[in-house]
């Protein structure tokens, strides 16, 4: 017995240690002999996307429905003294209004902060905080009803910057919990020896930076649309995760799972966006209960900005020592995040800011504070790369100028520190298959980096990443699995079942090339059933890349079953023993896949099977090591191209490189459109994307003015996919989604440093930045822009961890 | 922004001919095309991003030409042709740019998708052969979340080199 591996997650609760999943055949251990895996297909959902006749949330109109808009906060931070609706109420066309007092009870996505209310009626702690909501017969009628309703506010004094909220507040504290002052969450570990890894350092470098926070900004605004019939909710919603929406409905709205069904609409973009139960996910059910109609919310492009979850604004401070020769010897990372009002997967996010340095670079030493403080903003949360992509930015930059502190290439210095495959990091966490090596040779040589040319205003950068193949542990405690299939067969048809959600990454055709390859047939002969508590098994949502690794395997365990089954009975009618049926080409054996799921009906019965993943037991013995863990981890590197002019600040990015280790490709146009995509998003973060507020107000709440990478924006990109067949993935794949952007912003601001002789330590870099840095270094200080302190925060007593075992056996076993 | 409520909705018939069709409908004359299209007409396929004309999504053919539905009214666009994302395939039969978007995976989730079609026939019809460079600039005001681009401009070149 031993503590759970998810504490600072949710109240602790013990568990036993057990050990690893048994499989007949671990499905990275087949060979490369494949029909349908590893080959260029069209996604499922193809045809259906470019004809516009994909039904997403506000595509959908049932008869009846009715329109809702939510009244939200004007205000970053009041009291809420009273609220009149009753002109609102009386106006023609209103069928109903709710405020706060009808939804009293709270929820959030984790189960130790669950901190929000659909609406608002004692406190508002963000602009767009809601406080009311409306359905009417038409969307200006609830528009204008909003109008109507009026509120009586004690407005307080706002806390809007960490070193604000570091302070005893003026007026209160933003949220009754965490603390002191407007701290929510504080974390000190330390894994190995950390003084003496410093004590033996020849050289110690100190480097502040500053990650700005930005958005998602989906293409598709969040929307839902419920019924309430006999009793029972359905609704159909723009989320990434049916089954944490199905918990947040059945407990706000005190019903019992089996009267609530999520159904996920056709997908308009996520990013981790739409991954927490929403205010209007809620509402809607609500509504629909109390008018017995359909009611549908779609988010106007403002409340967009304003409901959020994006990236965590986040301070770093990094203190390294290494030898002369570059390697490290220790390492001290300090985190301050900026939270926003909400919890939202805030604690998460605090831990993942120190969990996955240790994966790349091989650290002996090392130690993590963290810090996450309650803002009057939108409430921060996951965004592709959750938490990870502040600290990466940190790491390669800190390296790069310990490199060049001490004469060594930087490329070098890293490539000695790389981590190697089949070993446990420092803080617990257990690599597997690792391409990094590979990865990083691929664009160098590939651009042509050692070679570059040193003319004034053009540069190359390089910088590499890691990230999770899904999380090992899940939002709530729990033994169950992460992900479940169950496929059926009847009359010849194949149909595959699975909670998962397509949110435009694949996870759909990845399920159906999964179930084609094991039955011997083509993706386009496989029914799916996704995304639906009601028909579907259980999978945790399209959140942390999880879903070919978890959904995967699933799939091909009910798969393997199920032609068990058929080629059984195909084996039993000709006469020779199930070794000797071959399955492949849409024929079992003698017959074709038709003929023989016939016969094997007639011998079972119904034919279904089933299949499940787990992912298996390997945190670390100490609190807090729920978050990093992961059953595999990607691998990238990247090199950006790039001309910087010294007069303007003006970035031109010529190409990018990236080469990313996915364990094996399913599909590889998926796989490039993933990689693309992120390296994309990537570059947004780097040069332009920007969430910030004056006054409590978003600066920029529109697609004109929050600045994102057009079509003329992006340079070529050259993808290279690494494949080192992971032991445990399916078939041996690992993510693709998240990875792909990390090593974007580092490698940026290493190409500006290579250009123009000056760092821009922050994001996003922009022309502003890269001036006054050249202007600083022209008037001799040093050619920096950046943050210059970080501040004092009381950090709890550190709890030290003894590192796991150097026996490499013992140190990739399951704890 | 105070949402007056709208006490005398000046209405008026308005003949709009999409996809080949005429249909008279019956409209506030605030209503803009996007919302009429979607809502009176039940052409869903046309999307919206943020309905003030910022990210190309909505975007429709007016006699050819993309425009942002909504940006327009109905009235503005009476008895001129209107062709949305339903209006490009023949039956059955993808357009020659749905096909390349299908098979190179130019569609992620999908929801600009509609949008960039439209955008990109109108490209074709004047510019059958478009270098890069020019299928980035008659793209650059439409909005894509997904796909970093790069596969939506391959199957414009795929599409063009069929001939479409």
């Amino acid at each position: 017995m031993r503590e759970s591996p998810h504490p600072g997650l949710y109240p602790t609760k013990s568990s036993t240690s057990r050990g690893p999943l048994k499989r007949p055949d671990l499905p990275g251990e087949r060979g490369g002999d494949f029909s349908v895996i590893g080959k260029p297909l069209a996604r499922v959902d193809a045809v259906a996307k470019v004809t516009g006749r994909a039904t997403y949330a506000d595509d959908m109109l049932l008869p009846r429905t009715l329109h809702c808009r939510i009244l939200r906060s004007p205000h970053p931070h009041a009291r809420i003294v009273s609220i009149d609706t009753s002109a609102a109420r009386r106006m023609p066309g209103v069928q109903a209004v709710i405020t706060g007092a009808d939804l009293p009870i709270k929820f959030g996505i984790l189960p130790v902060t669950q901190d929000e209310r659909a609406l608002e009626h004692e406190k508002v702690r963000y602009v767009g905080d809601p406080i009311a909501a409306v359905a009417a017969t038409d969307e200006e009628i609830a528009a204008a009803a909003c109008d109507a309703i009026s509120v009586e506010y004690e407005v307080l004094d706002p806390v809007m910057s960490i070193d604000e909220a570091l302070v005893s507040p003026k007026d209160e504290r933003i949220q009754d919990y965490g603390g002191p002052n407007n701290i929510h969450k504080l974390v000190a570990l330390e894994f190995g020896d950390v003084e003496g890894g410093f004590a033996r350092a020849e050289h110690i470098r100190e480097d502040i930076f500053f990650f700005q926070g930005n958005t998602h900004l989906p293409m598709e605004q969040h929307s839902a649309i419920a019924t309430y019939v006999d009793g029972r909710i359905t609704l159909w919603s723009s989320t990434q995760v049916v089954h944490y929406v199905h918990r947040a409905l059945s407990k706000v709205l005190e019903l019992p799972m089996h009267r609530i069904r999520v159904i996920g609409a056709a997908h308009g973009g996520g990013f981790g966006g739409k991954t927490d139960p929403f205010a209007h996910e809620i509402i809607v059910c609500k509504l629909a209960m109390v008018t017995g109609r359909p009611v549908k919310c779609t988010l106007t492009r403002e409340e967009v900005f304003y409901a959020h979850r994006g990236r965590h604004p986040v301070l770093m401070w990094v203190r390294t020592g290494v030898t002369r020769d570059g390697r490290i010897t220790a390492m001290h990372f300090r985190t301050a995040l900026d939270g926003g009002a909400y919890g939202s997967y805030g604690v998460a996010s605090t831990f993942y800011t120190g969990a996955l340095q240790t994966v790349t670079y091989d650290i002996p030493a090392y130690r993590f504070e963290g810090c996450r403080v309650f803002t009057n903003k939108p409430p921060c949360g996951p965004k592709r790369g959750h938490g990870t992509p502040q600290p990466r930015f940190a790491l390669e930059l800190h390296l790069e100028k310990i490199a060049r502190d001490i004469s060594l290439d930087p490329v070098e210095l890293k490539q000695r520190n790389f981590v190697k495959p089949m070993t446990r990091t420092v803080n617990w966490l257990r690599i597997t298959s690792c391409g990094l090596d590979e990865c990083a040779e691929r664009v160098l040589t590939a651009s042509g980096y050692k070679r570059r040319e040193g003319r004034p205003g053009h540069g190359m950068g390089f910088a590499i990443s890691s990230y999770m193949s899904g999380a090992g542990t899940a939002i709530y405690w729990n033994e169950m699995p992460h992900s479940e299939v169950q496929i059926k067969v009847d009359r010849g048809g194949v149909t595959a079942y699975c909670g998962a959600m397509d949110i435009g990454q694949g996870s759909d055709s990845v399920l159906a090339m999964i179930v084609a390859e094991e039955l011997g047939l083509q993706p386009a002969q496989v029914r799916l059933v996704t995304a639906d508590t009601d028909t579907t098994p259980i999978d945790l949502g399209s959140y942390s890349s999880r879903v070919t690794f978890m959904a995967g395997n699933a799939a091909i365990e009910a798969a393997r079953k199920m032609r068990g089954l058929i080629v059984e009975a195909a084996a039993a009618k000709m006469g020779c023993d199930t070794a000797g049926v071959e399955v492949g080409g849409g024929r079992i054996g003698d017959f074709t896949f038709e003929e023989a799921s016939v016969l094997a009906e007639a011998r079972f019965g119904t034919l279904t099977s089933a299949g499940s993943y787990t992912p298996p037991k390997i945190a670390g013995p100490y609190k807090g090591s729920g978050v990093g863990p992961s059953p595999a981890y990607s691998y990238s590197a990247c090199v950006v191209d790039l001309d910087a002019d010294a007069r303007t600040g003006l970035v031109q990015v010529n190409k990018i490189w990236i080469a990313h280790d996915v364990g094996r490709a399913i599909n590889p146009l998926l796989v490039e459109g993933q990689i693309e995509g992120g390296v994309y998003m990537g570059l947004g973060e780097a040069l332009m994307e920007e969430q910030a507020f004056r006054k409590g107000l978003h600066k920029w709440p529109s697609m004109l003015e929050y600045k994102s990478p057009t079509f003329l924006d992006m340079p070529e990109v050259e993808t290279f996919i690494v494949e080192t067949v992971d032991p445990e993935g399916p078939y041996g794949a690992k993510e693709a989604g998240q990875g792909p952007l990390l090593p974007i912003p580092p490698a940026v601001c290493s190409a500006i440093y290579d250009a123009l002789g000056v760092w821009v330590d922050e994001v996003p870099v922009t022309p502003e930045k890269i001036v006054e840095a050249l202007r600083r270094k022209e008037k001799g200080e040093p050619g920096r822009f950046g943050p210059t302190r970080f501040p004092t925060i009381p950090y709890p007593p550190t709890i030290r961890v003894e590192p796991p075992p150097k026996d490499l056996s013992a140190a990739t076993a399951t704890i | 922004m105070r949402h007056e409520m709208a006490r005398e909705v000046q209405r008026q018939i308005v003949a709009l001919d999409v996809n080949g069709e005429r249909t008279d409908l019956l409209l506030p004359v605030h209503k803009t095309l996007l919302e009429v299209l979607r809502e009176d007409m039940q052409l869903t396929g046309t999307k919206h991003g943020c309905e003030l004309g910022e990210c190309g999504t909505c975007t429709v053919l007016v006699d050819g030409r993309p425009e942002l539905s909504c940006l327009l009214l109905p009235v503005q666009v009476e008895g001129r042709a209107i062709t949305t994302v339903e209006g490009m395939a023949n039956g059955s039969v993808l357009h020659p740019l749905q096909q390349a978007f299908a098979e190179l995976g130019a569609a992620q989730c999908g929801y600009c998708t509609p949008g960039i079609l439209l955008a990109a026939k109108s490209l074709l019809e004047t510019n059958a052969r478009p270098s890069r460079d020019e299928v980035r600039e008659a793209l650059a005001g439409n909005l894509c979340r997904c796909t970093g681009y790069a596969k939506i401009v391959d199957a414009i070149e795929l599409a063009a080199s069929r001939g479409a």
